[in-house]
């Protein structure tokens, strides 16, 4: 089909000229309403994309720049803190990712059975959400120190002991992933639209045959809602390859340590439990101002990230040409 | 009575209790983790309001309420902090919105060839990871002799937004195409279709992408962190910094935390729906 062939339904009648005129016309219409993204797609995706790739040969440092082939790709293969990083991204996947859309569905699905106050629920649950992440994480830290925390207070009055979350590295994580479940409110929303949108005629029909709760989430709610569960979870792990804020303020928090003269922090504390990519990224790019190695760092992050890319996008595709009527 | 009437009764009694007891079972979990989201929240409120001494022993409940912290919070850099969040959230969400609604606008209206590949790329676009392409962006501003500020990061917005471009488009894609085509059959151009009368069927997407817009760059730490000098710094690197630059003043910093979180916490209350809707919107489709 040409473009725009559908619009004008009387190309027919027209002369060869006019049409092409009207053509080219719709042609620099498109290009009008497009062009400032277009530039800027160039600008601040294409370019710096293509100059990742050339920066990642060479040794550079904002003043010189020297050609040295593959050393920075090397590199990685004996750079520790590189893979450190990367292991502590793939526990986040395999912990924090799942648990978050679990319990957005959880909480979602308990949202659907509320009565009473749902409505002031749904604003308690969602609200940590908005809370800017560094706010959230400055809190939390305060919250679970053990000397001064509320959260030991309490626990200390129960008896039940817990553990130094923020100053212990096999504690860290979990610490983080407890504020990332606070922090579970776009994940319900979500699924609450998702579980809303089951029709209510599939549910009766399966009540008649005598299906009990379980089976009905299993056999009808899950089906329907899961392009939404694998939305989420993808989303959820595309965003936790670029987990940077909380635990770098975690960690500056909790080890005392921040940008203020004299006092440098190195990310991963305590012990290189919280140290992600981006955070290693930032460190030798910005920090050391070894950009060249900054980039591989940059490409890899790049690589995974497309892979999960190409997932959601498939899923996308799906409704890529709808359009209303 | 017979023994069958009974039987159903009985059962229609059991069920009437076992209903109740779920309904108690429910809210009652509805409650606890109500009470869990908010217990972060008044503990911050709680030890913002306690001495400095205080803060720092187990106590839950202030003994005497020093309001005066909050006051006392903006003695150091943070009225620059704020300002200087202020203006980067503010430019960066207006021009967001002047350069996204017409693409959005075009690719959801416009029937061209390409248009298909060049949605992939606006998602492709939102996906990417912003460290990706941090190293080469650093080095062309710090040609122009811009790092050290916010410009870098506000600058970009008057090229469009990979994200707003996405959600406003799923959103306009929904708008009848009848009305357009009615103002065209009028003889309305089409940027004068677009503003008069698309643009203001859409108003709650755009408010939804304007607010995710301001709220992205008021919680933004990483891109302010990259770029901005001390002078530049905004309210979240500030508050990141504020336990050290404070010694271990809680008290201080629960309050300078709760000043940061109050204006997303008012607008979230003024507008609740647009925060509800836009979420949905970007999730439902996929």
């Amino acid at each position: 089909m040409a473009p725009g062939s559908l619009r004008v339904p009387f190309t027919g009648t027209r002369t060869g000229t006019a049409a092409a005129r009207a053509r080219r016309r719709r042609r620099l219409r498109v290009l009008a309403f497009l062009s400032p993204w277009l530039v800027g797609f160039a600008l601040f995706f294409a370019y710096p994309l293509a100059a990742t790739v050339y920066f990642s040969f060479t040794r550079y440092n904002l003043f010189t720049l020297e050609y040295i082939g593959l050393d920075n790709y090397k590199y990685l293969l004996h750079d520790g803190e590189a893979w450190t990083s990367m292991r502590n991204t793939l526990w986040l996947i395999v912990v924090l990712v799942p648990l978050k859309v679990l319990f957005g569905l959880g909480t979602a699905q308990l949202m659907t059975k509320v009565k009473r106050g749902g409505g002031l629920l749904r604003s308690v649950l969602y609200v940590p959400y908005l809370i800017p992440p560094v706010s959230a994480t400055v809190a939390f830290v305060f919250l679970m120190n053990p000397g001064t925390g509320p959260f030991h207070t309490i626990t200390d009055r129960l008896g039940i002991p817990l553990p130094d979350f923020f100053n212990d590295a096999p504690w860290a994580k979990p610490g983080l992933t407890l504020l990332a479940l606070w922090a579970v409110g776009d994940v319900m929303i979500i699924m609450l639209a998702a579980l809303l949108n089951v029709p209510q005629s599939l549910y009766e029909a399966a009540a008649i045959d005598g299906a009990g709760a379980w089976s009905r989430f299993r056999h009808i709610t899950l089906p329907t809602i899961s392009p939404v569960l694998a939305f989420s979870a993808v989303t959820g792990v595309i965003e936790t390859l670029q987990y940077f804020t909380q635990p770098m303020v975690a960690g500056k928090v909790a080890s005392g340590r921040a940008d203020l003269p004299g006092t440098q922090y190195s990310p991963g504390y305590p012990d290189g439990s919280t140290l992600t990519l981006p955070q290693w990224l930032y460190d030798q790019g910005f920090r050391q101002f070894n950009m060249g190695y900054a980039c591989v760092l940059a490409l890899v992050m790049f690589a995974i990230a497309m892979v999960f890319t190409l997932f959601l996008l498939r899923q996308f595709r799906a409704f890529a040409g709808e359009e209303a009527s | 009575m017979t023994a069958a009437a009974t039987s159903r009764q009985r059962m229609r009694s059991g069920s009437r209790a076992r209903r109740a007891l779920l309904w108690v079972a429910v809210h009652a979990t509805a409650v606890a983790i109500g009470v869990m989201f908010l217990a972060p929240l008044a503990f911050m409120a709680l030890t913002a309001v306690m001495t400095d001494r205080q803060a720092l022993t187990g106590d839950l409940w202030p003994r005497n309420w020093e309001f005066g912290n909050f006051v006392d919070v903006f003695s150091g850099d943070m009225v620059r902090w704020t300002v200087n969040s202020v203006v980067y959230a503010s430019l960066s969400t207006v021009f967001m919105l002047v350069s996204s609604v017409p693409a959005a606008y075009a690719l959801a209206r416009f029937r061209f060839r390409g248009r298909n590949a060049a949605l992939v790329v606006v998602i492709s676009a939102m996906m990417l990871p912003p460290q990706v392409t941090m190293v080469p962006l650093y080095i062309v501003w710090s040609r122009f002799e811009l790092t050290g500020t916010l410009w870098p990061l506000i600058i970009p917005q008057l090229f469009g937004d990979a994200f707003s471009i996405f959600l406003l488009r799923q959103f306009l894609v929904t708008i009848p195409r009848e009305y357009a085509d009615a103002a065209r059959v009028d003889g309305c151009g089409e940027l004068r279709t677009m503003l008069r009368v698309v643009l203001p069927m859409a108003k709650p997407a755009l408010a939804a992408v304007a607010l995710f817009q301001f709220f992205y760059c008021w919680n933004d730490y990483f891109r302010p962190l990259v770029y901005a000098d001390p002078d530049h710094w905004t309210l979240a690197i500030g508050v990141a910094t504020f336990r050290q630059a404070h010694r271990v003043e809680w008290n201080l910093t629960m309050a300078a935390t709760l000043l940061t979180i109050l204006p997303v916490l008012i607008v979230f209350f003024l507008a609740q729906r647009v925060f509800i809707q836009g979420v949905t919107l970007t999730g439902v489709k996929g």
